[in-house]
């Protein structure tokens, strides 16, 4: 792994070193098919970022298998799906917010292509997402990030504690202020992963339902992929997009794959037949955050515990506990709404929660996992970015800081 | 034990090493890990801190799970000193330290029993309970405590390693509300004291060496700075300074000015 004594105070070099060597990379990606030839893709996981991906690829003529032993089963089912890259801004991830606007920004037309494809509708929201603060401390938190979203070129709109229940009156009435991000949104995403599976499916994307074992390697390079079954399925390039059991894929040299770890996230699921919240809420409650996610048809999702218990989905009492504390702190109606369901799901955490997208050091292996809180957020820019690395080889510019080169050890 | 300590020394610089249960350490800050925006922001932070001892709570992680903090401190070599808290009850407190040494086989442990969430303070009389069936089971106990002289005392006195009293509430950056009470703690304990929660900037934690503290423990000072790395290596130089300082003796403080260089023999130069 890396080196400690090199880590410190690197930063900024590392990136530009990783995008040399992400240059210098493209010739990782060796076979190219002879003319007309199709190229074989096998993908390894149809969780969102595998099956827009196949959609994607497929769309472009490539032959696509999807091998999953239970498609659009994991993360997107628990997921809330908001599309909130400013409100969620982190200090140290401007790199990831650059990727997260791009990807916001492809929302509209790629869901439209997904609905007119499938007929199927996702839920996509884009009317604005509000956050708000429930005391004092909360509120100097707020200040300090929407200090640094301007800082950033970003323009929340400031709101007061009474200019904030005027937008959500269900809100607590001693909420403190709130700033109001109109163009961050929301998508179901319970609707997102099967439409994309419908996607894939109507462009004849092959749909193998068995684990995968192994990576196969020939002359050093990716060759395809080996079932749990024993079969082989050759490829001309793999892509694995396996989420959290990315780390765990067999074949590979050593350090093929950066440390993925499953970072598990407990959700709950709430039902009104009256409207209750206008728009997406994120709430700050004495220093803990708790999201409400309202969709059209009712349902409303509270989220989520962020804990370090490694492959468990168990649902939890504490879990389930902190979620209806804060949210009925912040808006006591919750109470009167009926229990749908609690889920657990296990996001793909990269060691600095940045997706790991790009070749990796085994020639025509592509890694598209990583995403961690923003799976569904980063789903179009992913697909897109992951299409043209298998099919053309080469590593788009807002993909660059995000190649799995930069865990690298340096020298 | 610190005091004969730093007249043994007589001087800063080397050979003053923090013992605690008679294992050294070279660093006198001691990291917490919560609130660490990335796993990759942790390492840097930690390695910049140069600490040798680093808190992880066992209720908020599976020792078995991979790519955890427990990864990051194996990798980096850093000693785990794993704590009780979320614990309420002294009851939950014992528990959770018996997992924590099952799982990680160190009969350390920092021991931490909250009273309410609102202001995370210690509870006093779950804590010496605690404190006291845990030293009985076999650990080397390092309790939380509040700034009170005499319940630091009371934990010394029931066999703790270490007082590690607070600053302010854990997580507020207040600094030290009461130096006072540290100095107090301090000028008593047999045992190293810790100043434990609530620092806010480097000063902070000079201000804590230099009041006589063996050491500092800190986390969100440092995870949730704008950046983390760079608080961390300040936080690393403000212990060093601050112990220098001590060792080192400040000036008797004076109502007025007193000239650093004499008036009396000065060439006028004409």
């Amino acid at each position: 792994m890396l080196d400690m004594r090199e880590t410190a105070g690197v930063r900024c070099d590392r990136a530009e070193r990783a995008a040399e060597r992400a240059a210098d990379r493209q010739d990782l990606i060796r076979i190219m098919p002879a003319k007309g030839a199709q190229l074989e893709i096998v993908i390894i996981g149809a969780g969102v970022i595998g099956l827009a991906t196949a959609w994607r690829t497929a769309a472009r003529g490539a032959s696509v298998t999807l091998v999953d032993p239970d498609p659009a089963s994991g993360a997107s089912t628990v997921a809330a799906g908001m599309l909130t890259p400013v409100s969620e801004l982190t200090y140290g991830e401007e790199a990831l917010l650059r990727l997260g606007l791009a990807s916001r920004a492809r929302y509209p037309s790629f869901v439209a292509e997904l609905e007119e494809l499938t007929g199927r509708e996702t839920g996509l929201r884009t009317d604005g997402v509000l956050q708000v603060a429930f005391d004092a401390d909360d509120l100097a938190y707020l200040d300090d990030l929407r200090r640094f979203q301007e800082s950033l070129g970003l323009a929340p709109e400031t709101l007061t504690g009474r200019e904030v229940r005027g937008q959500e009156p269900m809100l607590a009435p001693g909420v403190r202020g709130g700033l109001l991000v109109p163009e961050d949104g929301s998508i179901d995403p319970r609707r997102l992963a099967p439409a994309l599976l419908a996607a894939a499916e109507k462009l004849g994307v092959r749909l193998v339902r068995r684990r995968a074992d192994a990576v196969l390697v020939e002359r050093d390079a990716a060759a395809g992929v080996r079932l749990d079954d024993g079969t082989r399925l050759p490829a001309d390039r793999v892509l694995l997009a396996a989420g959290p059991w990315s780390s765990d894929i067999g074949g590979l040299p050593p350090g093929t794959v950066p440390a993925v770890r499953p970072v598990k996230g407990q959700v709950l699921r709430l039902r009104t037949r009256t409207p209750f919240l206008r728009r997406c809420t994120r709430g700050l409650v004495k220093g803990s955050s708790v999201y409400l996610v309202p969709r059209a048809d009712g349902e409303l999702v509270v989220g989520a515990t962020q804990e370090e218990m490694g492959f468990d989905t168990r649902v939890t009492a504490g879990g389930l506990w902190e979620l209806l504390r804060d949210a009925r702190e912040l808006v006591p109606g919750i109470t009167e709404l009926e229990f749908a369901e609690v889920t657990a799901g296990l996001r793909p955490g990269s060691p600095d929660n940045a997706p790991v997208l790009g070749p990796s050091a085994l020639p025509n292996l592509v890694l598209g996992t990583g995403h961690f809180r923003n799976g569904i957020l980063l789903a179009p820019v992913s697909a897109d970015v992951l299409t043209e690395m298998l099919l053309d080889g080469t590593v788009p510019e807002q993909a660059r800081p995000f190649t799995p080169d930069r865990f690298e050890v340096t020298a | 034990m610190r005091e004969q300590a730093a007249r043994a020394d007589g001087a800063p610089g080397g050979g003053d090493r923090l013992v605690i249960a008679g294992e050294e350490f070279g660093s006198r800050l001691i990291m917490g890990t919560g609130g660490a925006p990335s796993m990759q922001v942790l390492r840097e932070a930690l390695t910049a801190s140069g600490t040798e001892l680093t808190t992880v709570a066992m209720r908020r992680v599976d020792p078995a799970a991979r790519g955890s903090v427990l990864d990051v401190l194996r990798e980096c070599g850093i000693r785990v000193l794993p704590n009780t808290a979320g614990c309420f009850t002294a009851g939950e407190a014992v528990l959770t330290a018996k997992l924590a040494r099952e799982a990680l086989e160190t009969n350390w442990v920092k021991l931490e029993v909250i009273a309410d969430e609102r202001t995370l303070l210690p509870d006093p009389v779950e804590l010496l309970d605690a404190a006291e069936q845990l030293v009985a089971d076999g650990f080397v106990v390092l309790p939380y405590t509040n700034d009170d002289p005499v319940l630091a005392r009371r934990l010394e006195q029931v066999g703790c390693a270490a007082v590690m009293p607070l600053g302010a509430p854990i997580g507020s950056g207040l600094g030290i509300r009461n130096p006072h009470n540290i100095e107090l703690i301090v000028e008593q304990a047999n045992v190293p004291v810790v100043l434990d929660a609530g620092l806010g900037t480097a000063s902070d934690a000079a201000l804590a060496m230099e009041l006589g503290c063996d050491a500092v423990l800190l986390a969100t000072a440092v995870t949730r700075a704008r950046h983390p790395v760079a608080m961390a290596a300040a936080m690393r130089h403000a212990v060093e300074a601050g112990r220098l300082a001590r060792l080192a003796g400040r000036i008797p403080k004076r109502r007025y000015a007193q000239a650093s260089s004499p008036w009396e023999g000065l060439s006028t130069g004409s």
